[in-house]
């Protein structure tokens, strides 16, 4: 049963020898020479401005925590979406009362100003 | 090829186990949350093994309220670690020393 | 393929939808409003009154609804008024104190009715689904409330700590869940498991054990037993005032309920386990919460260990597993109710602004300057420490009786001796109030209007009920019969 993974466990080992010996051959043939401009991390051979860990505003948080919650009820569609047919319009139905319940959650976030940007 | 209900119990127990210690010896606060989301996906797991195992679709129903509600509690919980991180400007639970521990 | 849509009737879950659609209609219409609306409070009071007639409507039920998912009998209608009871008085509370705080908002009141239909869901879930969904809908509802004073530092921690203990003893419970589905070979409605793991045990008995176990610690953080109860003091003591009597009435009398259901329906057939289990998590209960309550200066931390003491009595009911302990549990849910919110009622009082007195030497003299609330503080003192002729006793005696009755007198003799500790601490506060000098001029006790009327309402009904529990013994005991103890 397991015998019939041979083949990626040798393409595996095969992946990873190849990628040990290419960074191994590049460290013992390659020249070492360090210059200001060579250890700056590479932008697209721009000069990096800034330091990388600047702060978001907190907004981003806030979308990105509304788009969790108002995103993973859609979880709830998949199960509804498979038996749709079965469950003709009681389904229809109920599924709409859900779909309210969120819209209303919406227009909760809308109404505080929590979408606003500025 | 079947994966045996043990497998996944054995996986799901080992992940709960990894879970739960870090829930109680990371000092990060958002480390924590993500100790408790693996919690979370260990019983998930358990759940689809199950399921998988019994032909049922009882536990993966049960996998879907596992999920929606764990957004809830992280949103809740990541909403409570800025209104910390605000107030006090840290986010180890070693700091929030107010109340006695 | 077609589906066969089960029938059901809207009226088994009538004191769900009325609240929730009360809350989810305070949160819209003060989305939508310029202004705050100040009729709020109102609003949701007048929900709970629906939701408690009702609940009245489901009292001489038995059975379950929505292929099975939901009870509907006389336990789950006695639970649900207890769990409104205390929703209603904690609303009493909260927004003249709130108003202190500038924190009045629609928000409060919202999610207190949310937090309120998880609790119904939650003892009303005949099905492992609808007990993990409920219990989360009560548990993030007062993560959010036990954090509602967002500026202030301790009110953040309090949270913070909830959250994560909660998070994390959900984690367990529902690990507990999982087990015991895979054990019982598939199924998740509490009858069925009894049925499908009498069948199983012979194989799966060290799984249903650790499930059972872990079910255990789950309800156990919930209801603030020792060793889990680490968080109750810090979150207990920096939640705002009206939410934390809030938790220790409700999110108790919920947990406790539930967890009663959960093992008298389920694991009747493991009652050898779990009854040494909880006997010993019940003496440890006790013992720690009245112990350390009496080194305690602050008011609402002494409470809170007070309340880990009162987990332990109720433990003491559940390990009984009788008739008679089910009808004590649910008495010592509604006097506990009654009794706690009251001498929270009085702490909110006798706390002045903004929670600025809550040491206990600030109620010396209380006494001579304010006669009336010092003899409501002492009718709650006299009934959290279980004297006669107040509710406190009643309860304690039922559930004592029954401990008896099961044949567990050393359980017994450990929790009446508890009770004498606890006796020490609470009759503290009377001899601070009565015989003690204020110690400084604390300013005037603004008497509002309706946190005097709580405290005088809950002060006469802890006696009243004391004195005539027959009532209510009668409702309880027609409704545990659907137990089969």
């Amino acid at each position: 049963m397991l015998l019939s993974y041979l083949p990626i466990l040798i393409y595996m080992v095969i992946a990873a020898g190849l990628v040990g010996l290419i960074v191994l051959l590049s460290e013992l043939l390659g020249k070492k020479k360090h210059f200001p401009s060579k250890d700056m991390p590479y932008e697209c051979g721009m000069d990096p401005i800034g330091d990388a860990r600047s702060r978001y505003h907190v907004r981003f948080y806030v979308i990105a925590m509304f788009f969790i919650v108002f995103d993973v009820e859609a979880i709830f569609l998949y199960p509804w979406g498979v038996v749709f047919k079965q469950l003709g319009w009681f389904g229809f139905v109920e599924m709409a009362i859900f779909i309210f319940v969120l819209v209303v959650g919406l227009v909760y976030v809308w109404g505080k100003g929590a979408l606003e940007w500025e | 090829m079947v994966v045996p209900v043990n497998y996944y119990l054995g996986l799901s127990l080992a992940l709960f186990t990894l879970g739960a210690i870090g829930v109680l010896i990371r000092r990060n606060i958002l480390i924590i949350l993500m100790c408790i989301e693996m919690m979370l996906n260990a019983v998930n797991l358990a759940f689809i093994g199950f399921a998988d195992a019994f032909k049922a679709v009882d536990g993966q129903i049960f996998v879907f309220f596992v999920m929606t509600v764990a957004a809830a509690e992280v949103a809740v919980g990541l909403a409570l670690v800025i209104a910390i991180y605000r107030n006090r400007a840290t986010v180890y639970v070693d700091d929030l020393n107010i109340l006695k521990w | 393929m077609s589906l066969t849509i089960p029938t059901f009737s809207l009226a088994s879950i009538g004191p769900w939808l009325t609240l929730s659609v009360a809350a989810i209609a305070i949160l819209v219409w003060d989305a939508l409003s310029k202004e705050r609306p100040a009729a709020v409070p109102a609003v949701s009071l007048a929900a709970l009154v629906i939701a408690a007639v009702q609940s009245l409507t489901l009292l001489g039920k038995k059975g379950t609804d929505f292929a099975g998912m939901v009870y509907v009998d006389g336990f789950t209608a006695l639970a649900y008024l207890i769990l409104i009871l205390g929703a209603a008085l904690t609303i009493f509370l909260s927004w003249r104190y709130l108003e202190e705080y500038g924190k009045n908002l629609s928000e409060y009141y919202a999610l207190l009715l949310f937090a309120t239909t998880g609790m119904m869901i939650m003892v009303a879930g005949a099905h492992l689904i609808m007990i993990f969904l409920g219990l989360e809908v009560m548990s993030i509802a007062v993560y959010v409330l036990a954090g509602f004073l967002r500026e202030d530092l301790k009110s953040n921690e309090a949270a913070m700590k909830y959250l994560v203990l909660g998070a994390f003893s959900s984690a367990i419970l529902l690990f507990g869940m999982a087990l015991i589905y895979g054990a019982a070979g598939g199924t998740l409605y509490l009858n069925e498991l009894a049925k499908k793991l009498a069948v199983t045990k012979a194989v799966t008995q060290p799984l249903i054990l650790l499930g059972l176990g872990l079910i255990v610690v789950g309800f156990g953080f919930k209801v603030a037993a020792v060793p889990f109860h680490m968080w109750t003091p810090d979150v207990y003591e920096g939640a705002p005032t009206s939410v934390t009597a809030y938790m220790a009435v409700a999110v108790k009398a919920a947990a406790v309920a539930t967890f009663l259901r959960v093992l008298y329906v389920s694991f009747p057939g493991f009652a050898a386990d779990w009854t040494w289990l909880l006997w010993g998590l019940a003496v440890a209960t006790m013992t720690l919460g009245n112990v350390v309550a009496i080194a305690q200066t602050n008011i609402k931390r002494m409470l809170a260990y007070s309340s880990i003491a009162h987990a332990g009595y109720l433990l003491v009911g559940l390990v009984a597993a009788n008739q008679l302990a089910a009808v004590g549990i649910l008495y010592y849910l509604l006097a506990y109710t009654l009794m706690n919110i009251g001498a929270f009622a009085a702490i909110l009082l006798v706390s002045r602004q903004q929670d600025r007195y809550l040491n206990i030497y600030d109620y010396c003299g209380l006494g001579r300057q304010h006669p009336g609330l010092a003899a409501a503080m002492s009718v709650f003192m006299f009934a959290l420490a279980g004297m006669p002729p107040t509710a406190g006793f009643v309860g304690k005696l039922y559930i004592f009786a029954a401990a008896v009755q099961a044949g567990y007198i050393w359980l017994v003799i450990l929790a009446v001796m508890n009770s004498l500790v606890s006796v020490y601490y609470y009759l503290r506060i009377t001899v601070l109030m009565y015989m003690r000098p204020a110690e400084a001029d604390l300013g005037p006790v603004s008497f509002t209007p309706a946190v005097t009327a709580t405290l005088a309402a809950t002060a006469l009904a802890v006696v009243l009920v004391g004195i005539f529990p027959g009532w209510f013994y009668d409702l309880a005991a027609a409704s545990v019969k659907i137990f089969s103890l």
